[in-house]
């Protein structure tokens, strides 16, 4: 373990007679483990961000924002590395929030056109979502606990022999909130609808992070955690039961997509899912966590592999194809003898990729702007009506007007045809 | 000459009060600016000193044996302490670098004397735990009003909120001096002052309104420092019982979260960061509510943090409007092409304010977070879910800013050495202070003890059934 100490500490140093004063401690400690799980991960980090470092130096020459490209790569190394080795939540956190912010930006890498950047944001807003996630869980063991430190969370046995300090509710409790974390980075179920989004992001990128890393740092954060699996039946079941869902709405979702990126997103994320099944699993037989970090450290390897072979797809194809003299073979699936319209149905279901996006924007995204806008309009009234008639048209509502003339963009015009003031 | 025998916290007060005299008899903007650049910074360095004067133990209270207001009126007015004394700085440097970073095409719109004047005013309320605070603190809402009257914008949403603002802080401030059976209604006469001034909802029309209406500067600076906080932590907390604590804690929890899902859904950059800035500076008042020292070290934090961080983010979007005019937020605009560093700025600056890790803000979130789950857990899921929310305005704010088809331009939009130095001085302080914050987070939790012991020598049961923390 490396020790750096604590980062931040407070002591009091008021001898007067205030209670709280005198008993408040807190402190932030930045610990590293160099352990049978974190090592792994850190040389696959390593060997893959170089590697695909080296491939993009190449494959994105002369493209605007090429310094932009490997600041970021090199924010989500840093990020991948503090995550994998922290030995405190806090640490983690701090690592969890760079891959995340690294990869919002890596995914609107091509910001001259819109939908990445549309999608970038999108990707941010689940990435929040699973950040808050993790701090909650971070602050509710620290109230626990008293603690934040992984060795003292769960003991001083080497990983995956530790045990929770704390009661079977506490860590289902911890461990829910873990998972609702893990579900955000890893595209599990019912936050899968970003991860073919994350694929506008540059080649290099999309092979690093969602076919090898980030996608995998949920499932590593699990393993990391094991030891509260183990202290909970109930968390087991919903560790495997998301693993399984996620698992099998990924095969059934890449199973009809047309690009290849997409297809291979949802490849990997039905082996994510399966890893988190595993790690589940570990539950009744922990030897299955490191079943679940093979599984990990040859699924990243392999994904890589093909997400930088994605772009010559194509005349890989034709050279089979020519190999073999004829068209490459199509295979029956599995559901090839199910009725028809169950198989419609399926299909259906896959093409809307499940109708989560769908389910999101609906009950969650378009509430919540509607009500604020609908706030919106109010306070401007309200501004309107406390300036009394002379109040000028910048306070009136906005109305939903196209974008304006990009010509007049730079000069903006107010209703009176007078510029506006600065 | 001893350090000890110059009166720095005089000299910080009155030097941009002179400053502002003489500034507003020049004509010529470009003079007026260099003018106003020297007087800001001369201002800057005597709070420097009398920060650290109050740091090293050279002059405890800031006070010198050289100064003029003990020998005029016979008792000293203003002092400070670990509480104030690093604010006076924070003040200070924001105006300066306000100054550096106005650009040209903005100078004759943009009143240096009135700035130097409310930079004086705004440093005389944080030297000052006096009954002077109570009239610096009206006084302080005058260099706006009379902008808005200048450029010919409306005034009443201003007015009725300050007016009521200085209603309520001199009837809380005449009731406290009654008697101890009045204590309780002056307590939340001060209260309802400290909510309406910190623009807590529903009583923060007035923010939005001031940026939509005043210079961008003028706003900024009027609301960066986040005075209202002051007042809190000199008038209310001193002296509240729990319930009114809690009402602030309340009042502020809720506006906190709305304003930030107001900030998401803006189509205007300045309302924006309005929206931004009352979500933050009510994340900040949580703190106080909570009143348990790593809480309040937290908030102290926290609102260095934020004024810093969103004074950045300000000067950036100031420096935008500079360019480009009023900034609308429903399109993508693609501004990163001529100004990427105003980009990284806008990014770096933002990311701060919602506490990303390795800036300023992370250690005081976690401290606020910290405290408030110790205290309440609900409390601690309401300020993660505002910071989440914060955080999901910032970067779709700067999606829709700078990504975007490129906009075509004959001239040349990069940022200017000046608005370089200004926001890369406080990206710096904002990253060292995030990678060393143990300097920062012990000068604030020194504060914290003071406050709250104060409070339990003013009110005695606090100290006896406060529980552990």
């Amino acid at each position: 373990m490396l020790d750096l100490g604590n980062w931040v500490s407070i002591q009091h140093h008021s001898g007067g007679s205030v209670s709280k004063a005198n008993h408040a401690h807190y402190h932030f400690a930045v610990k590293f483990e160099f352990d049978r799980l974190s090592v792994p991960l850190r040389i696959l980090s390593f060997t893959l961000c170089g590697t695909i470092g080296s491939f993009a130096v190449l494959y994105i020459h002369r493209e605007p924002g090429y310094n932009r490209f490997f600041v970021l790569y090199a924010a989500f190394l840093t990020g991948m590395v503090i995550a994998s080795t922290a030995d405190s939540i806090e640490t983690l956190f701090t690592g969890w929030e760079l891959v995340g912010l690294s990869s919002a930006l890596l995914v609107a890498f091509f910001q001259e056109r819109p939908a990445p950047a549309r999608n970038g944001l999108r990707v941010w807003i689940v990435y929040r979502v699973s950040d808050a996630a993790l701090l909650l869980a971070a602050v509710v063991l620290h109230h626990m606990t008293g603690e934040g430190d992984f060795d003292k969370l769960m003991g001083d046995a080497s990983w995956p022999d530790g045990q929770a300090a704390m009661s079977e509710s506490q860590a289902l409790l911890v461990g829910l909130l873990l998972l609702a974390a893990v579900a955000g980075k890893s595209a599990l179920v019912p936050f899968s609808g970003w991860l073919p989004r994350a694929m506008e992001g540059p080649t290099p990128s999309s092979a690093v992070f969602y076919g090898a890393l980030s996608v995998h740092l949920g499932a590593f954060l699990l393993l990391r955690m094991s030891p509260l699996i183990a202290a909970s039946m109930w968390l087991a079941i919903a560790v495997i039961t998301l693993g399984l869902v996620s698992a099998a709405y990924a095969y059934l979702v890449g199973s009809v997509q047309t690009d290849i990126k997409s297809a291979l997103s949802f490849a990997s994320l039905a082996q994510v899912g399966i890893i988190v099944a595993e790690i589940g699993c570990g539950h009744w037989v922990p030897f299955l966590w490191y079943v679940a970090l093979v599984h990990l450290l040859g699924h990243a390897c392999l994904r890589t592999l093909q997400f930088i072979r994605a772009p010559t797809l194509l005349q890989d194809y034709r050279n089979l194809e020519n190999a073999l003299g004829d068209r490459l073979p199509q295979s029956r699936g599995p559901l090839a003898f199910a009725p028809a319209s169950f198989r419609a149905f399926l299909y259906r279901f896959a093409l809307e990729r499940g109708y989560l996006d769908a389910i999101l924007t609906d009950y969650v995204a378009r509430p919540f702007v509607s009500v604020f806008l609908w706030c919106d309009r109010m306070e401007r009234r309200w501004a309107v009506y406390l300036n009394g008639p002379t109040s000028p048209p910048a306070s009136v509502e906005p109305k939903d007007e196209p974008p304006q003339n990009p010509t007049n963009a730079h000069h903006p015009v107010d209703a009176q045809g007078t510029e506006q003031h600065v | 000459m001893t350090f000890n025998s110059v009166p720095w916290l005089e000299l910080s007060i009155a030097i941009p009060l002179i400053g502002s005299l003489l500034v507003g008899q020049l004509r010529d903007t470009l003079t007026a600016s260099r003018w106003c650049l020297v007087v800001s910074g001369l201002t800057f360095v005597c709070t420097l000193a009398a920060w650290a004067g109050v740091e090293f133990g050279l002059a405890p209270s800031g006070t010198s044996a050289t100064d003029v207001l003990p020998w005029v009126f016979g008792t000293p007015l203003l002092a400070i302490d670990h509480l104030s004394a690093p604010l006076l700085p924070l003040v200070a440097l924001l105006h300066f670098l306000t100054a550096l970073a106005t650009a040209r095409t903005k100078m004759t719109r943009f009143s240096f004397a009135w700035m130097l004047a409310g930079d004086s005013m705004r440093l005389a309320t944080f030297a000052s735990a006096t009954w002077l605070l109570g009239p610096l603190l009206v006084l302080n809402t005058l260099p706006p009003y009379l902008e808005l009257i200048r450029r010919g914008r409306p005034t009443r949403v201003y007015v009725l909120h300050m007016g009521l603002f200085a209603v309520l802080l001199f009837a809380g401030l005449a009731m406290g001096g009654a008697g101890p059976e009045a204590g309780a209604f002056a307590s939340v006469l001060l209260l309802l002052a400290v909510l309406v001034r910190s623009g807590t909802a529903p009583a923060h029309v007035w923010v939005t309104d001031l940026f939509e209406n005043c210079s961008f500067g003028t706003a900024l600076l009027f609301v960066t420092p986040i005075t209202g906080m002051y007042a809190a932590v000199r008038l209310v907390l001193p002296v509240a019982p729990d319930w009114v604590l809690n009402t602030i804690g309340i009042a502020s929890l809720i506006t906190t979260v709305y304003a930030g899902g107001m900030a998401v859904v803006q189509r205007d950059a300045r309302r924006f960061f309005a929206y931004l800035f009352l979500s933050h500076a009510s994340l900040a008042l949580v703190g106080l509510e909570l009143h348990t020292v790593i809480s309040l070290t937290g908030a102290l934090s926290l609102w260095v943090s934020v004024a810093l961080s969103l004074g950045g983010l300000g000067l950036t979007i100031r420096a935008l409007e500079a360019r480009y005019g009023r900034l609308s937020l429903t399109e993508f605009r693609g501004l990163y092409v001529h100004s990427p560093s105003l980009a990284v700025c806008f990014l770096l600056t933002g990311l701060g304010s919602v506490g990303f890790p390795g800036t300023l803000g992370f250690v005081a979130a976690e401290l606020l977070v910290d405290g408030a789950i110790e205290v309440n857990p609900l409390v601690g899921v309401t300020v993660v879910l505002a910071s989440a929310i914060n955080g999901i305005a910032v970067l779709r704010a700067y999606f829709l800013l700078f990504t975007g088809a490129r906009p075509t331009s004959g001239v040349k939009l990069g940022i200017t050495s000046r608005e370089q130095f200004a926001v890369l001085t406080l990206a710096a302080l904002i990253l060292g202070g995030g990678l060393i914050p143990q300097v920062h987070i012990k000068s604030r939790h020194r504060a914290a003890e003071e406050v709250l012991l104060e409070r339990s020598t003013r009110i005695p049961e606090f100290a006896e059934v406060a529980p552990e923390s």
